[in-house]
């Protein structure tokens, strides 16, 4: 291939590359007013946060009977959008998809964004924050959420390593070409750098650590949201007590967290001219990709509610017939039809996958996801075995309250913060990757 | 530990737990926890005997951390800090009472709604109305079947699900049985809430009822008083009385002889009410005893007797949810 670019050529494209790299780190007109507006949010979450810490979880419409709520809904679908990182960077990498080396970057910044405020997620829903450091103290293997913590600490761990491994080459590459940083920046990149020289043995090095990674970050990935959906399948209650859960959930995360890639994708597309990367080709094959999990999500739901639904157990039936025509059947079905059903069908059109229709039919699909799993947690819990009685009537429904809300956001707006910087500070396109493509890793390495 | 001081340091271990709680009460119970035929209600009084002690060579009666009964010369009792004396109570309410595995017989057939055990459980453990430790519910098994009602406390499973899932150890299952909570330790994370399938755990969602008043008190894992905000608490089969050897509070609380309480190992269950003692074993075998979900595998210990022969006519007056607005 290097053969068919002269060396003028090749010099051009990295020159293209660097431009197009830096041009998003660069400040501009809408940066401020989003970080401020997402600052905002999250002293509006600071607001209610203190609030629910001086008069309890009680300010939250958790009761006994649904004591989990928005907050552990919020964790899953967190969860489950950090998931994507794995999907595109490890699996379709390992496959030798090549497609995707434009895209992994930024999976992987989603997912460094999401995974880690899931952590913090769960701390809102504690009783006792202030006890947060008995976990490690009093930590107890036999408990899901010990495991849970495990998994995502790695998870946090790995997904760290990913993301910073391919940025090696990059990062000593804008240390000499950018010129006009702040010291600090530049003393990152000379530190995350670690002395590359871009000689044949680094480069050799790099490839290996990277796939090496990205085969242990497999399994570790699949771990975090299956362990989260143990929370719920290693109880004996009715809509949880099922073995499914584990595939069904990790199912659910790819469906979600590659329709969150679809969405940064086009953001970043179309504010910073990326179309280059970002193309219409790209956007479709992530429109297939989305096609395939979410059809393979399909398929889990259909077991999870069919089987039971033809069965009609006792307790079973109660829980079902409240998803489909009972008090959450308007929500039930909105997700399944609209979040699920509907977009398999139109993506399957080319039309569709068009960068606009794909992106419009991604933002369904993310809601849809997080609704689906406020569906999971919150029915099974107003369902136990036992009736419930001599109870206040508020103990018999949930609705979140404007803390959980104002939280919710704020775990939102946090997540949006982390991805907003980590774009802001590193290149969000993989330029050696792109390079050694065609075949100019010497002249991306050469170049001054 | 040289010989010299070795007294006062295993006097001290000595007396660590119950000496300061238990003077009163453990003479009442000193007949031990073989019947609880002894107290019928009456508990409590020979306490005052020793109150009344100012002479410094009369002995005292304490109860050892192994649940032994000893004496001790008044003079030498030397109280304990208060830190140490949590902790102290801590320890011995995870260790429970050895040789012990305590039982609940509810006879269905007895029960009218009264609610008594109910009310009793409340005020004994400072909860606030809508938090039952104990509750009295109204079942109804299929649509031709007669409704009852049935208490339900928690059934301090022998496989609890409960305690499998507590990441910080914080709810526990002791020697003797009982499940306990730890409210200094639990971090209100309600796992335990979602995998208890028998719905017998309730939250502080908001300041305790008796914040203000419980401020001084000691902290006593086995009576989860006082209670604290964002934690757990739940039945306790009464753990502060069994170590005084009483019968529960809702057992002795209830005027129609629903409940029986007991040790499994003697195969012996009380009365609370007619205050006779009956073999566990017979009971259950003459009346159809059974336990409730047992498809679970929770393995609870505490037995139903169906509702045949009632007492007494179903009568409800149709109110199963609590009318009072919640207080936030
Ligand atoms: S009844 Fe519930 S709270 Fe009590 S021991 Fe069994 S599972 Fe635990
Ligand atoms: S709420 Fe408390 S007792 Fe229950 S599982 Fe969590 S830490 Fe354990």
């Amino acid at each position: 291939m290097s053969e068919s670019l002269s060396k003028e050529q090749a010099k051009k494209l990295v020159d293209k590359y660097a431009e197009d790299a830096i041009r998003p780190m660069k400040n501009h007109k809408g940066f401020l007013p989003w970080m401020g507006f997402l600052g905002l949010v999250m002293v509006v979450f600071g607001y209610a946060y203190y609030i629910q810490l001086t008069e309890g979880l009680g300010v939250t419409a958790m009761r006994d009977y649904v004591s989990w709520g928005l907050y552990i809904s919020n964790f899953v679908f967190f969860v489950a959008v950090s998931l994507v990182g794995m999907v595109v960077s490890a699996v379709l990498g390992l496959a030798g998809q090549k497609w995707v080396k434009p895209i992994t970057r930024v999976s992987e910044i989603i997912a460094l964004g999401f995974v880690m405020v899931a952590g913090l997620v769960i701390i809102t829903d504690m009783g006792r924050p202030d006890r947060f450091l008995n976990l490690f103290m009093y930590g107890r293997l036999q408990s899901p959420i010990v495991w849970d913590v495990t998994v995502i600490t790695t998870y946090v761990a790995i997904s760290t390593l990913l993301f910073i491994l391919p940025l090696i080459p990059d990062l000593a590459f804008i240390k000499k070409k950018m010129k006009d940083m702040p010291v600090w920046q530049y003393q990152l990149y000379n530190i995350l750098s670690l002395g590359w020289i871009g000689t044949p043995e680094q480069y050799k090095i790099l490839h290996k650590s990277i796939r090496m990674l990205s085969i242990i970050i497999i399994p570790v990935a699949m771990a975090i949201h299956t362990v989260t959906s143990w929370l719920f399948a290693s109880t004996l209650r009715i809509g949880w007590d099922t073995t499914i859960f584990g595939p069904y959930f990790v199912a659910g995360a790819f469906v979600a967290g590659t329709a969150a890639v679809i969405i940064v994708m086009y953001i970043l597309r179309s504010n910073y001219k990326l179309q280059d990367y970002f193309t219409d080709y790209h956007f479709d094959m992530m429109g297939k990709l989305l096609v395939l999990v979410s059809l393979l999500y399909a398929y889990f739901n259909i077991n999870e509610f069919l089987v039971p639904a033809y069965k009609m157990k006792t307790g079973e039936a109660v829980h079902l017939h409240t998803l489909f025509q009972g008090v959450y059947a308007g929500l039930f079905w909105v997700v399944q039809i609209i979040g699920m059903g509907l977009p398999i069908f139109f993506m399957i059109f080319k039309h569709w996958r068009k960068p606009n229709n794909l992106t419009f039919i991604a933002v369904i699909v993310l809601i849809g996801a997080f609704l689906k799993r406020y569906i999971i947690v919150v029915p099974t819990l107003l369902h136990p075995h036992l009736p419930i009685q001599n109870v206040p009537e508020e103990f018999h429904h949930y609705f979140p309250t404007w803390i959980e809300m104002a939280v919710t956001a704020g775990a939102f707006a946090m997540s949006l913060t982390i991805i907003t910087i980590l774009l802001k500070i590193f290149p969000v396109i993989p330029m050696w990757e792109l390079a050694e493509e065609k075949g100019i890793t010497e002249e991306f390495e050469k170049y001054d | 530990m040289s010989d010299n001081n070795s007294n006062p340091n295993s006097r001290r271990d000595f007396l660590k737990i119950g000496s300061l709680i238990g003077i009163g009460a453990v003479a009442a119970g000193a007949a031990g926890y073989a019947g609880f035929a002894a107290q019928d209600g009456k508990e409590g009084h020979a306490g005052e005997a020793e109150t009344a002690l100012s002479d410094s060579e009369k002995k005292i009666k304490v109860l050892t951390e192994d649940g032994q009964l000893a004496e001790i010369k008044a003079s030498e009792l030397s109280p304990v800090q208060k830190d140490e004396y949590t902790s102290a109570l801590q320890e011995q309410g995870r260790e429970g009472i050895p040789g012990k595995h305590w039982v609940m017989v509810i006879d269905l057939a007895r029960c009218r709604n009264v609610r008594a055990c109910m009310a009793s459980c409340q005020n004994a453990h400072h909860l606030r109305e809508e938090q039952h430790h104990i509750n009295v519910l109204r079942m109804q098994d299929a649509e031709h079947t007669e409704p009852y009602f049935m208490p339900k406390p928690c059934f301090h499973c022998d496989n609890p699900p409960c305690t499998k899932v507590c990441p910080v150890d914080a709810t526990f299952k002791r020697q003797d049985g009982i499940v306990l909570i730890d409210n200094e330790r639990c971090i209100g994370c309600r796992f335990c809430i979602a995998a208890c399938p028998y719905s017998a755990r309730v939250f502080n969602w908001f300041e305790p009822k008796n914040e203000e008043e419980d401020q001084d008190l000691l902290y006593n894992v086995e009576l989860n008083v006082p209670q604290k905000k964002g934690t757990i608490s739940k039945c306790l089969f009464s753990a502060d009385r069994l170590r005084e050897g009483k019968l529960p509070y809702c057992v002795s609380a209830c005027p129609n002889g629903v409940y029986y309480f007991g040790d499994l190992n003697e195969d012996a269950v009380t009365n609370g009410t007619s205050g006779e003692t009956t073999r566990f074993s017979e009971l259950i075998r003459k009346n159809a005893g059974y336990t409730l979900l047992p498809e679970l595998g929770t393995k609870p210990n505490v037995y139903y007797l169906p509702p045949k022969n009632r007492m007494f006519p179903f009568e409800f007056n149709g109110k199963t949810t609590l009318e009072d607005e919640h207080h936030g």
